[in-house]
């Protein structure tokens, strides 16, 4: 019977021939994660059901990253309850500060995620390691902590949706903008229950970085997951990194979709979503000037090192506009060391950014660069609803690395063609 | 199970950042986070809910986050049940987890005003407005789903089905 991708993997790890979207199937999980907001309350729930120890202590990984370092008394208490427990049962992937940064940047980055993997995350933003061609969603704490007891979970198999790119991408267009862009075509709830599949010749050449931005995004669609087959780029990047060497699955080529969304690339702008909505895109020239206090580049979507060089080539030489923030955070420390090494982050404090250190920073607004009150910010983050950075009547946009550094020279959301 | 209480009217694609703000993430005592439910959409509904309020929302209720914060200040502050259009895929999945009655009618999330004395049955789905002759059934929920949130959550339902000798 031909399958997607997703089905595929889904098939693997419930240890049947085929599934159909609506089946109810339960899995092998190859990695579960939790996060410092996530975590304790998965291990109250672990502990509650009087399990003595976790299924596998190889397989569990615990994350420091939304309120690192420690911003207050409670943020500190919550890490400390993470600590005590990874301790107690012996977790392996446990980051201290210094080698802690945005779990799902680490993960891959560190290799504890590999193609054809199934992975459950307490965060949203599991999906992202979809990108490397592995099935990954995210659920709730009480989820995640029965799964740490059994290694076990059930999902129902989603319907795919196929979004085939076709063309070239023109300068200045990269995967946050491919997503905003079918995010604009979905809906925040186009794709609920549903895998997103991305294919086509226009993505061929983009690299893990823009891949994972674009799998990152799917949950904002409402999917499940988001998916890419595993090609060449894949295969380099998983090379010497990864603990185990993976499965590298396809789409067969007569599987079958719920939708099939074809978008042409060569005429594509770099896309801005405005407050307060991921899927409330417009196309940057269509952006009238907006003021802005305060520019972002950091986060599980766009903290990568691609992402990094992108903006420092448009800041370079240039100085951050007068009454605007520039706020930059590396994803990991691993990249914040290559981006000084490059001279990236001499390049961003030349302009008047300030650094800070791999966090999830203040793509929530708990931390580390929160708006005031009627204050505008633009993000390469993933969410711009109503108060996520902030106050509640802030605002914030969302675009691509390059239009944030050309956004915060310019102190109003503009193109890298301007600088 | 049933549940008595008024509306609270929302409307549709209700973030998870609208339920509890990610500021009060520094905490997972529930009885804290329901103080903070809903307090930049609707000030008023911390102070203001009653036991057994019923929320009812348009379509893709909890959608962003995947914090379980979310559902339990909504379940801790009182709420007896909510009623969408339809539910985002990881909050519909942890409120069944903790325990959280929630229900999916089209009709009922269109009709229903706020303020209005209502009466749901989690068994037959019926949601039922107390006055009036407003009468809606909402889509079915399989059996071993209200055994869980019978149970108050998947904790208690494995733990009962372990106490019963069944394997969980």
């Amino acid at each position: 019977m031909p399958m997607t991708i997703t089905e595929k993997i889904l098939a693997e790890h419930a240890d049947v021939d085929s599934v159909n979207p609506g089946d109810l199937i339960q899995v092998d999980v190859d990695l579960a994660l939790a996060n410092d907001i996530t975590a304790p309350m998965a291990i109250e729930v672990f502990e509650d059901l009087g399990t003595e120890d976790v299924f596998d202590r190889e397989k569990i990984a615990m994350i420091q990253d939304h309120f690192v370092p420690n911003k207050d008394i409670q943020s500190a208490e919550q890490v400390k309850i993470m600590r005590t427990f990874v301790l107690e049962h012996g977790i392996r992937h446990f980051f201290e500060l210094g080698e802690t940064g945005i779990e799902h940047v680490i993960l891959p980055e560190r290799g504890l995620i590999s193609p054809g993997d199934l992975v459950i995350g307490a965060d949203s933003h599991t999906c992202t390691y979809g990108a490397m061609g592995a099935f990954s969603t995210g659920v709730g704490s009480t989820d995640l902590g029965v799964i740490m007891a059994t290694g076990k979970t059930w999902l129902k198999v989603p319907g795919s949706i196929r979004v085939v790119f076709e063309g070239k991408l023109p300068r200045w267009v990269g995967g946050k903008d491919l997503i905003l862009h079918t995010l604009g075509i979905l809906g925040v709830s186009g794709a609920v229950y549903q895998s997103l599949e991305f294919a086509g010749e226009g993505i061929a050449q983009l690299s893990m970085a823009h891949r994972f931005t674009m799998a990152n995004m799917a949950v904002e669609a409402g999917a499940k997951n988001g998916i890419f087959e595993p090609d060449d780029i894949t295969r380099r990047y998983v090379e010497g990194r990864c603990e185990r060497p993976g499965s590298f699955y396809r789409s067969d080529p007569d599987a079958s979709y719920e939708r099939v969304i074809p978008i042409q690339l060569d005429s594509l702008e770099p896309q801005v979503a405005f407050p307060h909505s991921p899927d409330n895109v417009r196309p940057l020239s269509a952006v009238k000037p907006i003021r802005l206090d305060q520019v972002f580049l950091g986060s599980c979507t766009n903290g990568r090192l691609d992402d990094l060089r992108e903006a420092a080539s448009v800041i370079k030489g240039q100085k951050v506009a007068k009454g605007t923030r520039f706020i930059v955070i590396p994803g990991s420390p691993a990249i914040y060391r290559k981006a000084m090494k490059e001279g990236i982050l001499e390049t961003f404090m030349e302009a008047g950014a300030v650094i800070g250190p791999p966090c999830c920073g203040p793509c929530l607004g708990g931390h580390m660069g929160i708006l005031a009150s009627g204050e505008k910010a633009l993000s390469t983050s993933n969410r711009n609803f109503k108060g996520r950075m902030g106050h509640s009547e802030s605002e914030v946009y969302l675009a691509n690395p390059s239009v944030a550094a050309a956004s915060a020279v310019l102190g109003r959301i503009g193109s890298p063609a301007e600088i | 199970m049933i549940v008595e209480g008024r509306a609270w009217k929302f409307g549709d694609h209700v973030d998870t950042d609208l339920i509890i703000p990610a500021r009060y993430l520094n905490v997972s005592d529930k009885k804290t986070l329901a103080g903070h439910c809903f307090e930049d959409l609707r000030p008023d509904f911390a102070l203001g809910v009653r036991q057994g309020d019923i929320l009812v929302a348009g379509v893709n209720f909890g959608c962003g986050s995947s914090r379980e914060h979310a559902p339990w200040a909504i379940k801790a502050a009182g709420v007896g049940a909510v009623v969408a259009k339809s539910f985002a895929r990881i909050f519909y999945r942890s409120a069944f987890n903790i325990g959280l009655p929630i229900l999916e009618s089209e009709e009922a999330s269109q009709q229903i005003v706020e303020g209005d004395a209502l009466q749901l049955d989690f068994e037959t789905g019926e949601i039922m407005e107390r006055h009036g002759e407003k009468r809606f059934l909402a889509r079915p929920v399989p059996q071993f789903m209200r055994s869980i949130i019978e149970a108050g959550g998947l904790v208690a339902y494995v733990k009962k089905a372990q106490g019963q000798g069944l394997k969980a």
